[in-house]
């Protein structure tokens, strides 16, 4: 059993004509102690997957069916006391700006023992002093200092690790980590996914990565799975999915990296936008920008196709080119 | 520290020099003493008369400096209002510092408990509305402020002038007693008044900075941390909302000098309020002049003791 | 000079009202941002759209007005005077003195009436009908409200931009103005500016003006100032368009939400301080305050006389209610904050 079970999860919001998915049927599984990056544009879904797993969703979206199982216990029809002790508790989680996200007017070093205080009862001096334990384990240098620090008075990166700290000073069993480098310079990333590795390494704590940038994917990544539109594409292995894509979407992802393509040679990419949830085509999402579609890709929902060894894509073509056939 | 301070003070004492100069403008040049000295002593006063009142009131000299930079208006103005040399009034010529020596207790012991009280009420009326937000109690609050805010102060005063005072006749309708026994008695209607005319604003100011805070991102981290909704309304929500609210709060200090002016005139409370009614009524410029300027002191104070409480409450606000 | 009397003039003036109304209805029309606006609005807020648009319908009524057409036993009117629709549909409804709703009989002696149970709303102390004068109000309030904010924002505005945008010496001169003119407590300084330049309607809504203007002024001076530093702005100054332009085309559009903003919520801000001012003496002859303070005493009376003020209490009530209302929500649908939300 996966430490934590997400079935045909779907979330939305309330609109004009009803309510408008958001996530519409997302199943994975993330295994202990494994990283698994959770890819797409911003508008696929990704975070609010991320934050529906955690009940978070901001009102007045919500979710709206399926199923999230930590340890075999489900987490959607929990009370929300005891959501409450998941939350930070259980699954810690951080987001990606590091300047809005942390109190402005509370010192760092009394938020981390927030965390830490709603979770195990003990003084506030040890509190503080777990918390200074933390900082040391993160990164941040004069600890003893930077407790009494004010959001305002660090870095970005500071904070950054501050969140990392907050999140994991309780032990919890998944870490999920929205964006968390995006708003950081390029240099800071490096040192923050060097910690993420770090931390996820000694602790053996699960991490759900939501990104976007398939660098940081390469970097920390074991299992990728890809998101557009509300649904999974393509899910495999890190090594599989970057060096033989098997979705045109992924393929046209991996495609447009600079770094990849020739220099010189225009930058491929991908025709067309995202469609937002009041134009989804009626089948394939994808299927309006998608170079292979063909017949049934604009009616049908592609079913999952499973042509490799803890490989699923949900695509007519490769479905037909693996042998299954359209169903 | 202290160099913002100064530089804060400096800022105000220029408003200060400038609001004197309106005031200038306003009570000397749209009107000149001359017609002061009419609407004092009526249009068909003798010509000595008048002169002789101007001598009295000594508003029988040129304007500008530049006609006579010795004695002129202008310079009076200035050199009598910062020395608080106020004169005496136009209309009575009784001596104006007297009476706002005499007035400023009555409308302290009627502002100070409207402003604690207002604050004791609305405060956690707002936070309960915040907390429930989107639900029926949000709609219902947000609803009922708006009624009470469209309500006119004069219709609230006149309501519960007959309501409570005659027909109920719990308290009554008008008049003062300064002593202790007797205050509350006095005070407890318009008190009242003035907390209902004024709680639906207030509600409905306070829930705004509450629901914006409420949205920021850190009550998502909060909220992702494991805190409850209630700890995050109190411990989260509330201390950054304090610095709009403190905003607010010093803001009204200056104005509890002035006392409430209807309150005052319509419960008969001899305040500064009621000084400054009587003042309109009789015409009475120099007064008028005084109130108006007394009320932009405060307020300049007020002003920038918000923003040195700022630098102490807001550790954002770097004060270098 | 006889044909700009008064009355001609206001009645320019309404039907210049009209036309920038059609014109208003035409852009919204045509721009999708406002339209959808205007539908949301419309959505939310029925009941006190429709509130307000009686309202004005009533001040319509009352603001066109023509001479001749009186009939010669008319009581209480001059014959030559210019009289509106609204006067000429209560023309002959004067009683001598007090009369309760739909009595029949005068109320202190008991004669006989002229228009027995004519009266929903009774009469005043000098016999005049209180609906007649309530409904009269409305033209009152309307203007007060209106004219005030017609001078105010756009002062507001050209100080604001101006400072914002240009910056430099002016700024510094626009910014200590606003803050001399913010320092100065706003009640004392209308009635001041009121006691100095007379009671009429218009010196009112001057002093209205005077006392208003400053807070919009900063905000259109502080978002002028966000929006001078947008890149699309800065772009345009690098591509030479005319300063002129720019403002026109670019800021003054992105300041048009809160100009509506600002003027829905003043306007019952305007009248509410206007009954202040009746109930000081110096109004406006024939608002609702007035008619408030002018009530006031009757309560006191044996038995009492309530209509006078019960009408005028509501009809001010009414309209600020509604007002109040769909500016709640006009801030809430044009606000870009708070609309991303909904």
């Amino acid at each position: 059993m996966a430490l934590l079970e997400v079935r045909d999860l779907r979330t939305a919001f309330p609109s004009k004509g009803g309510m408008t998915p958001v996530v519409d049927g997302v199943s994975f599984d993330l295994e202990r102690g494994k990283v698994l990056a959770l890819v797409g544009e911003s508008g696929s879904g990704k975070s609010m997957t991320a934050l529906s797993t955690l009940r978070l969703v901001p009102k007045p979206g919500r979710v709206t069916s399926g199923s999230v199982k930590l340890d075999g216990e489900e987490l959607l029809s929990l009370p929300v006391t005891e959501m409450r002790r998941i939350r930070g508790g259980r699954i810690g989680m951080i987001f990606q700006e590091p300047m809005t996200c942390l109190n402005p007017v509370v010192r760092v070093g009394a938020q981390v023992a927030e965390a830490i205080l709603l979770h195990e009862s003990m003084s506030k001096a040890d509190a503080r002093s777990r918390a200074r334990e933390l900082f040391v384990e993160v990164g941040i240098p004069d600890p003893e200092e930077r407790l009494d620090a004010y959001p305002h008075h660090l870095s970005g990166g500071l904070k950054q690790r501050v969140m990392i700290a907050m999140a994991l000073s309780t032990r919890p069993e998944i870490l999920i980590a929205d964006e968390p480098t995006t708003a950081l310079d390029v240099t800071v990333q490096a040192q923050i996914l060097d910690l993420l590795r770090d931390l996820q390494q000694k602790r053996n704590a699960a991490i759900l990565l939501i990104t976007h940038d398939l660098g940081i994917v390469n970097e920390l990544a074991d299992r990728v799975a890809v998101m557009y539109a509300g649904r999974l594409v393509e899910m495999a292995d890190r090594v599989s999915l970057l060096s033989d894509p098997l979705h045109p979407y992924t393929q046209g992802l991996l495609r447009s990296i600079p770094a990849l393509s020739a220099p010189g040679e225009p930058l491929p990419e991908i025709p067309g936008v995202v469609p937002s949830p009041d134009q989804w085509p009626v089948g394939c999402r994808f299927s309006t920008r998608c170079p292979k579609r063909f017949e049934p890709c604009a009616d049908q929902f592609p079913a999952e196709s499973n042509p490799g060894v803890g490989r699923r894509v949900w695509c007519h073509a490769v479905a037909e080119s693996a042998g299954e056939g359209a169903s | 520290m202290g160099a913002y301070v100064l530089r804060r003070l400096g800022y105000g004492v220029g408003v200060v020099l400038g609001v004197l100069f309106l005031l200038f403008l306003l009570f000397f040049t749209i009107t000149a003493p001359e017609d002061i000295a009419r609407k004092a002593l009526g249009d068909k006063a003798p010509p000595e008369a008048i002169q002789t009142w101007l001598e009295n009131h000594e508003y029988d000299r040129p304007l500008w400096p530049w006609q006579d930079w010795d004695e002129n208006l202008l310079f009076d103005h200035y050199r009598k209002m910062l020395t608080f040399d106020f004169g005496v009034s136009d209309a009575d010529d009784s001596p104006i510092i007297d009476r706002i020596k005499a007035g400023m207790g009555p409308s302290l012991s009627l502002t100070v408990p409207l402003l604690v009280l207002g604050l004791l009420i609305s405060i956690p009326l707002s936070l309960l509305v915040a907390f429930f937000r989107e639900t029926y109690i949000d709609r219902m609050g947000v609803f009922l402020c708006v009624l009470a805010m469209s309500v006119s102060t004069l219709l609230y005063i006149i309501g519960a002038q007959f309501l409570i005072g005659k027909v109920l006749r719990w308290y009554p309708i008008s008049g003062f007693d300064a002593s202790l026994a007797m205050l509350p008695r006095f005070l407890a209607l318009p008190v009242l008044v003035g907390l209902i005319s004024g709680v639906g604003g207030d509600v409905r100011f306070y829930r705004t900075v509450f629901l914006e805070e409420s949205n920021r991102d850190f009550v998502r981290t909060a909220r992702a941390k494991g805190a409850g909704e209630a700890r995050i309304m109190v411990f989260h929500v509330l201390r950054n909302a304090m610095i709009p609210i403190l905003t607010r709060v010093v803001l009204a200090i200056p104005f509890l000098f002035m006392g409430a002016l209807l309150l005052e005139a319509f419960f008969g409370i001899p305040g500064l309020g009621s000084m400054t009614v009587d003042a309109i009524q009789s015409n009475d410029f120099s007064t008028m002049r005084t109130m108006v300027y007394i009320g932009s002191l405060l307020f300049v104070f007020g002003q920038v003791a918000t923003d040195i409480s700022y630098g102490l409450v807001d550790p954002r606000v770097s004060v270098e | 000079m006889s044909w700009l009397e008064p009355h001609i003039l206001s009645n320019l003036v309404t039907l210049g009202l009209l036309v920038g109304l059609v014109f208003a209805a035409r852009v919204v029309r045509a721009q999708r941002l406002w339209r959808e606006a205007a539908v949301e609005l419309w959505h939310r807020r029925r009941f006190a759209i429709l509130v307000v648009g009686v309202y004005l319908l009533i001040g319509l009524a009352d603001s066109i007005s023509w001479t001749g057409g009186v009939p010669e036993d008319a009581v209480g009117v001059l014959p030559n005077a210019p009289l509106s629709i609204l006067d000429r549909a209560f023309l002959d409804s004067r009683e001598a003195s007090y009369s309760a709703p739909f009595a029949d009989v005068e109320f202190y002696g008991g004669d006989a009436l002229r228009h027995p149970g004519g009266h929903p709303l009774g009469t005043d102390i000098l016999g005049r009908d209180v609906f007649y004068l309530s409904l009269k109000g409305a033209r009152v309030a309307l203007l007060i409200g209106g004219l005030t904010s017609l001078i105010a924002i756009p002062l507001a505005l050209l100080f604001g931009v101006c400072a914002g945008y240009f910056g430099g010496r002016f700024d510094d001169f626009v910014f200590f103005l606003i803050s001399t003119m913010a320092s100065m407590p706003s009640l004392l300084l209308l009635i001041a500016l009121i006691m100095v330049m007379g009671r009429s309607t218009f010196s009112v809504c001057i002093a209205l003006a005077v006392t208003g203007w400053v807070g919009f002024c900063r905000l259109t001076r502080a978002e002028t100032l966000k929006l001078r530093e947008l890149d699309y702005i800065q772009a345009a100054r690098a591509l030479g368009v005319s300063e002129a332009k720019i403002i026109f085309r670019h800021i003054l559009p992105n300041l048009a939400h809160l100009i509506v903003i600002t003027f829905v919520l003043m306007f019952s801000g305007l009248v509410l301080s206007e009954a202040v001012l009746s109930w000081l003496g110096i109004g406006v002859d024939g608002s609702w305050g007035q008619m408030i303070d002018g009530a006031r005493d009757e309560l006191s009376r044996q038995p009492i006389v309530w209509w006078n003020i019960a009408a005028a209490g509501s009809a001010l009530f009414g309209l600020i209610l509604a007002v109040n209302s769909v500016g709640d929500a006009v801030r809430d649908v044009l606000d870009p904050r708070t609309a991303r939300e909904s």
